[in-house]
């Protein structure tokens, strides 16, 4: 595994098929999909880069899921066209199936089989030749560490070998661009940045547009742009950086004794727009660490603990949308636990 | 470039020394060879899979097993005043509980494809550059060459049946077996293309599957049946196979005509005798029908 990283910036010209470099590996324009009264996306634009790591930023619902599967040609456009490796994904469905790889968001592996019958039988389905099929998937095989357990039933796996298993598969017949929705979504924190190594590994190792949707904002920062998606819409695009500055502000939370006279308070005495989130009073100033002594000598409620951040993604998020992707995580969860006691109460 | 786009994947080391070398993987434009390859790939998995569900197999021999000699040996004494001297009743129904052991293992094949869908496979196999029908038309033979892989252990217990190990009866039999198990596979994956939860796959198949067994003539002689029954009967597409096997094992067992008649008619339609090749045709064209409707089903998108 010490093999130096040859980063692929410069195309390689001799390559076969890579002539129109220069086109964007993903295209998209006016993208709608409704689903009867829901409109899962409604019209988004955007294009992806060769050798560019893109990701969707959102949180659940967003539309992101749909956008993926429109991508690889599951589902079709209700308006709007996208094309993948410069060809139509409603016109021109089966070259673009060959020049993707996809990891979905739920697992599509057969946990009967072991790893190398399900990369086998990707590889017939995928027309991977023969003789080319054993050397590349010890390749990719390698490339995530599962080259060992290769003869084990991927029932015996942990849910970090699969999605590995899932990345060496999507990436078996070398695709163009690899897909990922949600990569590490249901994984443990170790696990998550494990994978994260693995995607960072493979994008130095192999010549490849990577497209990832999460709605984690730290993950979020490995990507080289991203495109912060709510409600269908593209709220913002652009790389972690700029979209970071052009916060411009810290967010400062506090956690005090009585959230709604502190909110009116900082509204009075600061002109302030504060709210609670996460159970603290929130609010964005310019540099926050020369605010916090002004706080604790002007505010009148006692302050019980402070917390000063640098612009994150989340603040991201939330300056264009007005929630924390936490917030409508929360507000997801509250609406199952109501769901759930509805469907008991109907039961009882 | 208009030819195959030749996609290259490299990996290489900077001192030269190429620790890994370069793989080229070249995808090949669709074609039959590469349909051919997927109905081979996807077909071989349900071997294997078939293969490693030893569970599976044992246990869907146990209701033919329970019909052919709890149910024979218990009838036989009630059924012989109506059998010829000589003809054991479990002879007579060893066609019906051939064409039963296949019924249920062909239908619980084709659930497979409603388990791949949950487990998220089927979307494997969808996303995939080949054509939906040869993933549909691997499905079907993978279901089809398990169920009679059932029949045929069945076969082996021929003889305690009173059935002869003629290579040409085996034969005959072998080949109605396939044909009945590839469409009632068809039909099995032209279900699960629109019926996605397992509960409601299993309702609905035991739903119908108990009553085309029991419609088929598996139990009793088409002859002599009232009105109401001869039609079902008729209607009934497993008695289109169960006849013609029935016919075979009569034709090797050296009874007088007479007898035969008896008890294996051939499947009349208001009298007129439809012949073991019409009745053969039937199902294999409805077994085509069902597939061409299932590949159809699996075309559509979202
Ligand atoms: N097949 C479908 N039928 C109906 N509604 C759907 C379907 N797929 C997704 N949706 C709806 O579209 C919206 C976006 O879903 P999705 O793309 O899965 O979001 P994300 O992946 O960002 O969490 C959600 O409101 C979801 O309920
Ligand atoms: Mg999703």
């Amino acid at each position: 595994m010490s093999e130096s990283r040859v980063a692929y910036g410069a195309p390689a010209p001799e390559a076969n098929g890579r002539q129109r470099v220069n086109q964007p590996a993903v295209e998209v324009d006016g993208l709608v999909k409704r689903y009867g009264e829901v409109e899962a996306v409604r019209g988004i634009s955007f294009a992806v880069e060769p050798g560019e790591t893109f990701g969707f930023l959102g949180p659940n619902g967003a539309g992101k899921s749909t956008t993926i599967k429109i991508l690889c040609t599951l589902a079709e456009p209700t308006s709007g066209t996208a094309r993948v490796a410069g060809h139509d994904v409603a016109g021109d469905r089966d070259t673009v199936r060959r020049n993707i790889g996809l990891v979905f968001q739920d697992t599509t592996l057969d946990n009967y089989l072991t790893g190398e019958q399900n990369l086998r039988f990707h590889a017939d389905l995928y027309g991977v030749p023969r003789a080319q099929f054993g050397p590349r998937m010890r390749q990719v095989l390698e490339m995530v560490n599962l080259w060992d357990r290769r003869k084990s039933d991927v029932g015996t796996y942990s849910g970090g070998m699969k999605r590995r298993l899932e990345i060496a598969r999507g990436l078996l017949h070398a695709p163009r661009v690899l897909f990922l929705d949600e990569p590490t979504v249901g994984l443990d924190p170790q696990t998550r940045s494990s994978i994260w190594t693995y995607i960072n590994d493979l994008k130095a190792r192999e010549d490849i547009t990577i497209f990832l949707t999460t709605h984690y904002m730290d993950e979020a920062e490995n990507c080289d742009r991203i495109a912060i998606i709510d409600h269908g819409t593209i709220v913002a695009i652009d790389t972690p950086e700029n979209l970071k500055a052009s916060v411009g502000k810290d967010r400062v939370q506090i956690g005090t004794g009585d959230d709604a006279s502190t909110i009116t308070e900082l509204k009075e005495r600061f002109g302030i727009d504060a709210a609670v989130h996460e159970d603290l009073v929130t609010f964005n100033v310019t540099e926050g660490e020369r605010f916090v002594p002004r706080l604790f000598a002007e505010l009148t409620q006692p302050i019980r603990s402070v917390n000063v951040a640098r612009p994150s993604l989340d603040d991201v998020f939330m300056s264009y949308t007005g929630r924390t992707i936490r917030d409508t995580e929360a507000s997801a969860t509250d609406r199952n636990r109501a769901r759930v006691r509805a469907m008991r109460g109907r039961g009882a | 470039m208009t030819a195959n786009p030749v996609i290259t994947a490299t990996s290489e080391s900077e001192e030269g020394r190429a620790a890994t070398e370069a793989i080229r993987v070249s995808v090949p434009r669709k074609g039959l060879r590469q349909d051919l390859r997927a109905v081979s790939i996807v077909w071989r998995r349900e071997l294997l899979r078939f293969k490693a569900d030893r569970l599976r197999m044992v246990s869907s021999l146990i209701q033919p097993v329970l019909f052919l000699f709890v149910l024979g040996t218990g009838l036989s004494s009630l059924a012989s005043r109506g059998m010829p001297p000589g003809v054991d009743f479990k002879t007579f129904i060893y066609p019906g509980v051939l064409a039963m052991s296949v019924l249920f293992t062909a239908i619980f094949s084709a659930a497979s494809i409603v388990w791949d869908r949950e487990f998220g496979f089927l979307r494997e196999m969808l996303v995939a550059p080949v054509s939906r029908a040869a993933i549909v038309i691997g499905k079907c033979l993978g279901g089809a060459t398990v169920a009679t892989c059932q029949g045929i252990v069945l076969l082996v217990l021929a003889g305690l049946a009173h059935v002869p190990y003629d290579p040409g009866l085996i034969l005959t039999v072998v080949g109605e077996l396939l044909l009945l198990s590839f469409t009632l596979t068809a039909f099995g994956v032209m279900m699960a293309a629109r019926i996605t939860q397992i509960q409601a796959f299993m309702a609905l198949t035991q739903m119908l599957v108990m009553p085309l067994f029991f419609l088929s003539g598996a139990l009793y002689p088409l002859s002599r049946l009232p009105a109401w029954l001869t039609v079902l009967t008729r209607i009934d597409p497993l008695t289109y196979v169960v006849a013609p096997m029935r016919t075979a094992v009569f034709g090797h067992l050296n009874l007088p005509p007479a007898a035969v008649a008896a008890l294996s008619p051939d499947v009349t339609w208001d009298g007129w005798r439809v012949p073991v090749g019409l009745s053969v045709g039937m199902v294999a064209v409805m077994g085509l029908v069902l597939l061409g409707i299932a590949i159809a089903e699996f075309r559509k998108t979202e």
